[in-house]
């Protein structure tokens, strides 16, 4: 950091530290990279091999092969899409409106508006009551039961306020002085100004709606409507998916269970690449979203 | 206070009058506060009104108003149940073991970061340590499933060193090591933003200032870099330790199995079995609201405690 003395404790205490981040590095890394290298090998060598990874063992693509000739794992993708871009467009219009209301300062009910939100933070009804109310205004087994109940996260919605808190006045009051009604300033000035706010919080509901599943346990019935997650949770955890998922493709009894190795490996791959592949394109916004997140109300 | 109460009084009428005004200047601003209004009041207010099922022997045809009051008859059965003692116990200690542990990691990744002054090899740790957090809690979890096995990579380690090989998840005396390692694995890095972002508005003056009174790197560390982050530490503990009753709740569901629910079933994961999946609704939320107030009064214990003594508050 600076021109510190470098004296021999330093230069001890300096390797000691390069060697454990680089060790921290390599752990939280290689889970991934492991999952990868399983994915493209020979099913027989993998069934065969024991201990780590550190490349394919030869080259295959049949579980990949596998994994996409799988009809469900079409439908859990375009579902998924379907939650993702309808799911973001409504949470991040729903939130912006919420955090425009509270950004002004001249609103007599800011106060209780603010106090009726930041509440719901720390108390609820909890799983039952949100389950029956879900089961009572009919939007079990359907598609926006994954949407509707969770279009505002409080805490996004106060990470935009902050946002849009940081705009500056002289713009708003120039835009109604020619005559711009809230709307108009909310989409044409301050949504624009504050984008890079606003990149954070699609960032967050977008990677919310990717990842979600429990969601989709409670309220789906109907495997037509199942999130890719879901299946994943199938094939990975339940191990229940062993049979449909390989017997779409014909081959003998034996290269079955040797494929069911790399079926789960290769439908990590296919479910998680999209999100590693927006990843360096959202990480400069990392820092800004949880900044803005850990100020106070 | 009674001056404060006459005024209101005397000026209920044109408060009314003046809120009038307010909504017609900012009618635009209302109008979009509307649907935001409505979405809090629908999905968050009504399930607190919802709870009352918790007092009562809840029939999905009756409805809430139709249904008969049975009291604390939920509760006295919770708690005459052996798995009341269970899962307030695993609850709290999953949550103590998480603040214990999982708490000061990204602190002490961001320290060791801080200390670091290569910028790439800093950039390149970052990345990497931030990545497990962006993969779905579905596919973690079945990473840990299959490195736990017995012919997984874990086993491959431990039969290395000529240990025996079992099936780690199937292990009750296992799993809150394995939900809280692998916690501190998936969400280590993340956490360090915030801490690396507070130390980058540390001024650099206060360092050179110290090491020309002859600190060295420890000494600036005890007195310059861990006191600029004593604010942003109490706020994060505030908050988690504020959802000591309701963390981790969907990793366990994904990661536990009746093997393991000795050491794994916690108060929410109790409440999902019974609540949801055998349909005693007015029993899960009976025992869902008594998690969630314990939950709500250690917050405000919490936050009232730091606000006096350490100055530092949620609000």
């Amino acid at each position: 950091m600076l021109n510190r003395k470098g004296s021999l404790g330093e230069a001890a205490f300096d390797t000691f530290n390069y060697v454990l981040l680089t060790v921290i590095g390599i752990v939280c890394l290689y889970p991934m990279l492991h999952v990868l290298f399983a994915s493209f090998s020979e099913p027989a060598l993998l069934s065969r091999h024991s201990g780590l990874l550190f490349r394919p063992l030869g080259f295959s693509l049949v579980g990949y092969e596998v994994v996409l000739q799988n009809p469900n794992i079409w439908t859990g993708y375009l579902n998924t899409l379907f939650y993702v871009t309808v799911g973001t467009v409504l949470n991040v219009l729903m939130t912006a409106l919420g955090a425009y209301a509270l950004s002004r300062k001249n609103l007599m009910l800011k106060k209780p508006l603010a106090i009726m939100t930041v509440f719901t933070m720390y108390f609820g009804g909890g799983l039952i009551p949100n389950f029956l109310l879900v089961k009572n205004i009919g939007l079990y087994d359907t598609r926006l039961a994954l949407i509707i109940p969770g279009l505002i996260a409080t805490y996004n919605m106060i990470v935009m306020r902050a946002g849009f808190a940081a705009v500056p006045d002289g713009l708003e009051e120039s835009a109604k002085i020619d005559g711009a009604n809230d709307f108009t300033i909310l989409f044409r000035i301050i949504l624009p100004v504050a984008k890079a706010t606003v990149a954070v919080i699609v960032l967050f509901y977008a990677v919310g709606h990717w990842n979600a599943w429990f969601n989709a346990v409670l309220y789906l019935q109907d495997r037509g409507l199942y999130p890719l997650q879901l299946l994943l949770r199938e094939i990975l955890i339940a191990n229940s998916a062993s049979g449909n998922t390989v017997e779409s493709v014909a081959m003998n009894e034996d290269d079955r269970s040797l494929v069911y190795v790399l079926i789960k490996y290769c439908t990590i791959i296919v479910a998680t690449v999209p999100i590693l592949f927006i990843y360096p394109f959202c990480q400069k916004y990392f820092v800004k979203g949880v900044m803005l997140g850990s100020m106070k109300g | 206070m009674e001056l404060a109460k006459r005024q209101s009084t005397a000026t209920r009428n044109s408060f009314l009058g003046r809120l009038r005004k307010d909504v017609f200047t900012n009618k635009y601003v209302y109008l979009m506060a509307l649907p935001v209004i409505a979405y809090y009041v629908i999905f968050h207010y009504v399930p607190i009104g919802g709870l009352v099922i918790a007092f009562q022997n809840f029939n999905a045809f009756k409805g809430i108003f139709g249904s008969e009051w049975v009291g604390w008859m939920h509760y006295t059965d919770f708690w005459n149940s052996p798995y009341a003692f269970r899962v307030v116990r695993n609850t709290l200690l999953i949550n103590i073991y998480q603040i214990l542990f999982a708490f000061p990691a990204p602190i002490l990744l961001a320290l060791l970061l801080n200390e670091v002054r290569g910028r790439m090899f800093t950039r390149t740790i970052q990345t990497v340590s931030y990545m497990p957090h962006f993969i779905s809690l579905v596919v973690i979890c079945g990473i840990i499933v299959d490195f736990s096995q017995s012919e997984g990579v874990i086993n491959d380690i431990i039969a290395f060193f000529g240990g025996e090989r079992s099936n780690l998840l199937m292990q009750s005396d296992l799993f809150r090591t394995i939900f809280v390692s692998s916690g501190i694995w998936q969400e280590m890095g993340w956490g360090s933003i915030i801490y690396l972002a507070a130390l980058s508005t540390v001024d650099p003056h206060l360092y050179e200032a110290s090491s020309i009174d002859g600190a060295g790197r420890w000494r600036q560390l005890l007195h310059i870099t861990i006191p600029a982050l004593i604010p942003t530490i109490t706020i994060l503990l505030i908050m988690r330790v504020g959802h000591i009753m309701s963390e981790g709740f969907e990793k366990i569901i994904l990661l536990y199995n009746p093997l393991t629910y000795e050491t794994a079933d916690v108060i929410s994961s109790y409440v999902y079995r019974r609540g949801i999946q055998e349909a005693n609704y007015s029993f899960g939320a009976a025992v869902g609201l008594f998690n969630s107030t314990i939950n709500f009064i250690i917050l405000i214990a919490v936050n009232n405690f730091s606000r006096k003594y350490l100055k530092e508050s949620l609000w």
